[in-house]
């Protein structure tokens, strides 16, 4: 129920509301964008048609090497 | 670039969990988490951790109360065109589901979301359309989006939207488990951020960790909790970080808090909970179909209604039995023939376990 679907945003219709996301390998769905800031481009979060968050690229690219980190470096005392 | 792979990180996370010795029960309340955890055999990799982890209330379509549903399929034998998603419909209420309705020539439509029924209302403008709106934090902002957008007369919402944070107080309340920690649902706190979680370490002295996905989020979010237990710490731990924002999406918050209020909710398998469910308010009531059809469900309210003889989802979404326990499950009740909503969703912990169980 709560399963949502990162996807990215390749069309914004003339009326702000709508936005056309590319999920990749040739979907392509209209999405609700009014819960959320977002520009050609960005990657989102999109769940039963409404997208709910813009997702961070930078955090996404780094978190495996955070969690080697945090594995590595936070040793229980 | 979203999923996380690694090939040794989830082995070198459960290497970390083992050294610690630890014996702990952890929760979570989300069907996606279960499906991870089932799918993937996180559960018996834990286990031999000394970590024992259920589903708690997490399956919007679970926690659904049959009087709930009954008011649905009143509607629908009353000429209206009902719409839900899928797994709504196919829950049976006392005895028949919306899906069921369906097979008799009543007007029940499945919809992918709000705005398909929305489309139905347009398209039908001489029938009310109502549609039954199921759904935690995640879900909720869509309905109120929608609401806001003044949608055509004919349609209405029956709201059963629900919210987390008090389910997981009266789980703690309750005290029918002793619970170590908390994983919490990743994409109910894109909406709601880390605050309203807080309490719940503050009062009860639990660690939470709110967990993303894929197998390394769920064995991640699970050494954040043993960390915090053997440090002796209790907070709201955020493992989902390239998601989750601290302060959760503030837009959807405001529309949220625009258009509804908190109420008191019954849940399957729980009683009343204090401010866990969302109201429509005063405001935009000519879109609350408990309003709006008030006369016409008055006669239910009172009605006492029963649930399946033997079936264990109450219990099960207390976190107090696992599919196993049940004598229903893979018997009586299966995907094709379920007798609980546990078993109707793919969500619900019965459909997971029997989908990824060997057959």
């Amino acid at each position: 129920m709560c399963l949502a679907i990162p996807g990215k945003v390749v069309e914004i219709e003339s009326n702000k509301y709508h936005a056309i996301v590319d999920y990749g390998e040739g979907t392509k769905r209209k999405a609700n964008i009014s819960l959320v800031d977002v520009k050609i481009g960005d990657y989102v979060l999109v769940h039963a048609g409404f997208a709910i968050e813009v997702l961070n690229k930078k955090e996404a690219r780094e978190t495996i090497a955070l969690f080697r980190e945090m594995l590595s470096f936070e040793e229980v005392k | 670039m979203f999923s996380l792979s690694d090939k040794t990180l989830g082995q070198d996370i459960i290497s970390k969990i083992k050294k610690e010795k630890i014996k702990a029960k952890f929760m979570h309340v989300c069907g996606t988490h279960q499906d991870t955890i089932v799918k993937h055999g996180l559960d018996s990799l834990l286990k031999k951790c000394g970590i024992s982890i259920s589903q708690g209330p997490g399956c919007p379509v679970c926690v659904t109360t049959p009087l709930e549903i009954e008011k649905m399929l009143l509607l629908a034998r009353n000429g209206a065109i009902v719409t839900s998603f899928g797994d709504m419909i196919n829950v049976p209420g006392e005895y028949k589901s919306l899906g069921d309705m369906k097979a008799e020539g009543y007007d029940v439509r499945t919809v992918y979301g709000i705005e398909d029924a929305v489309k139905i209302a347009y398209e039908n403008p001489s029938k009310d359309v109502v549609f039954m709106g199921v759904g935690f934090e995640t879900t909720a902002p869509a309905t109120a989006a929608t609401i806001i957008s003044n949608p055509p007369k004919n349609f209405s919402i029956f709201c059963c939207h629900r919210t987390m944070p008090y389910a997981l107080k009266a789980i703690l309340d309750i005290g029918e488990l002793k619970l170590d920690g908390l994983i919490e649902p990743g994409h109910v706190s894109t909406i709601i951020g880390i605050k309203p979680y807080e309490f719940i370490s503050k009062d009860y002295g639990i660690p939470q960790v709110i967990a993303g996905f894929e197998p390394i989020d769920v064995l991640m979010g699970c050494w954040m909790l043993v960390k915090q237990i053997k440090q002796g710490k209790t907070f709201v731990e955020n493992e989902y970080k390239r998601v989750v924002h601290q302060e959760g999406n503030i837009k959807a918050q405001k529309i949220l808090n625009e258009v509804f209020e908190p109420c008191d909710m019954k849940w399957r398998g729980f009683p009343v909970i204090a401010k866990s469910g969302l109201k429509i308010k005063k405001k935009f009531e000519c879109f609350d179909a408990s309003v709006k059809f008030e006369d016409t469900l008055k006669d239910l309210e009172n009605k006492e209604l029963h649930e399946p003889e033997g079936c264990l989802c109450g219990e099960l979404l207390r976190g107090l039995v696992s599919p196993f326990d049940c004598p229903l499950f893979g018997q009586a009740c299966k995907p094709e023939t379920p007798v609980g909503p546990c078993m109707v969703s793919v969500e619900g912990s019965c459909n997971i376990e029997y989908r990824y169980s060997e057959k």
